[in-house]
């Protein structure tokens, strides 16, 4: 088991967005978040990924496990794509950018600065950092965005393989990738639009 | 760490980084001071070592807000924060990175600028002193007021009012080394506490400026 989470309740800008939430994440399997905009998956997966606190309840996960991936690849545009790999490579202890170029099919472009690459190449170059980065447990929000159906197809082999050798991954995505996940829908958690009590302690 | 020290650096250097602009700042101040106080070369020497002082401070604070805002806007900011770096060394190499591509060449120009403001002999040793011993405490400080206001749209204008007051320390002392060291005097005292100050800052503002910015990114 690399998540569980009990009774976890995540606000978004002082106001509370989810509450009572409770699911388990074990290695080799993947959750998928579903639910309408603005429903708070991203609240949920930043408060997951340790960049917020929680309002409420439990996150047991090991904060050295998670890789997170946001909407934003963080990617340099002066950099280019092999100087922008190393530099995460080297961030998370590794030396190893090869793997992650061939599965992403990155090889051609490894010269090029990234601010001229495409909408989806910026994508492939942004979740190759996840491979990168060695950690069993990917946190990703909407990670399909901007990809064609081949570099998705490519993408969904990368989470089969990741969960073949024991890691999990946690998706907020609104497509099919065409492998075994448990889905879980978090709209039935929405929090009543109440404005917290204590306010001031929610911020700090 | 010193990859994103390297990566910083290459960030600041390659085009549209920003590397010269302080130094563009410095030189157009050096240049126009001269031209505003008038052809009186003694009265020039005598306000050298406080224009030099100002004309770095100021280049200084022209880029602070690029320290995050880049890194925030393109994300990599969260990725940082939940990568194996703590937070405090993140910003920690970030004012020195800072220090590097900013103060580090306004120190190294100073010799050129003071002949420009007919700066005596004497003053050309402890004006570079001076800079390079007080302009770590400018690019920390620095820093810490770019941690408060990451995330803020245009937030140029508040980072300057908040940061201009932490900077008064450093410039009364570091242009009083300066303007002591061209007259000859003294310069034990005011040198002490402007080292006092940049050693200070460097010990305590990473642990602010961490938690700023964590509780920012929320």
């Amino acid at each position: 088991m690399v998540l569980k989470v009990s009774d976890l309740a995540v606000s978004r800008g002082g106001v509370l967005v989810l509450e009572g939430l409770n699911f388990t994440l074990k290695r080799g399997n993947a959750l998928i978040l579903r639910g309408p905009n603005g429903s708070g998956k991203t609240t949920l997966l930043r408060t997951l990924a340790g960049l917020q606190p929680a309002v409420a309840g439990r996150i047991e996960a090991e904060q050295d496990d998670i890789a997170f991936a946001t909407h934003s690849d963080g990617l340099k545009p002066t950099l280019t794509v092999r100087e922008n790999l190393t530099f995460w490579a080297h961030i998370f202890g590794s030396n190893h950018i090869d793997e992650a170029v061939d599965v992403f099919a990155l090889q051609s472009l490894l010269n090029r600065s990234a601010g001229a690459l495409s909408a989806g190449q910026k994508r492939r170059l942004g979740l190759a950092r996840l491979m990168i980065s060695g950690r069993p447990l990917w946190i990703l929000d909407e990670p399909t965005v901007s990809l064609d159906k081949e570099s998705v197809a490519r993408f969904a082999e990368t989470v089969k393989l990741h969960l073949s050798k024991g890691g999990a991954a946690l998706l907020a995505t609104h497509i099919d990738l065409g492998f075994e996940a448990d889905v879980f829908d978090v709209s039935p958690f929405k929090a009543k639009p109440t404005d917290l009590p204590f306010l001031d302690e929610v911020m700090l | 760490m010193i990859a994103l020290l390297d990566r910083d650096i290459k960030l600041a250097i390659r085009a549209g980084g920003g590397f010269g602009l302080g130094l563009a700042f410095f030189l157009i101040v050096v240049v126009l001071v001269p031209f505003s106080v008038g052809p009186k070369s003694d009265l020039l020497a005598i306000i050298a070592p406080g224009i030099l002082w100002l004309g770095a401070l100021l280049a200084c604070l022209l880029s602070l807000d690029r320290i995050f805002a880049l890194d925030y806007e393109d994300g990599s900011l969260d990725l940082l924060a939940t990568s194996p770096l703590p937070m405090e060394a993140i910003v920690s190499i970030k004012a020195l990175a800072h220090f590097l591509t900013t103060a580090v060449p306004l120190v190294l120009a100073t010799p050129l600028f003071g002949v420009m403001l007919n700066l005596q002999a004497e003053g050309f040793v402890w004006v570079m002193i001076s800079l390079a011993v007080g302009t770590p405490a400018l690019s920390v400080i620095g820093t810490f007021g770019a941690a408060l206001t990451v995330g803020l749209k245009r937030g140029g204008l508040l980072l300057s009012i908040l940061v201009l007051p932490l900077y008064v320390p450093t410039l009364i002392f570091g242009a009083e080394v300066a303007r002591r060291g061209t007259l000859g005097m003294d310069i034990q005292t005011p040198l002490l506490m402007l080292a006092g100050i940049t050693f200070a800052t460097i010990a305590l503002l990473p642990f602010a400026s961490a938690a700023v910015i964590r509780i920012n990114l929320r």
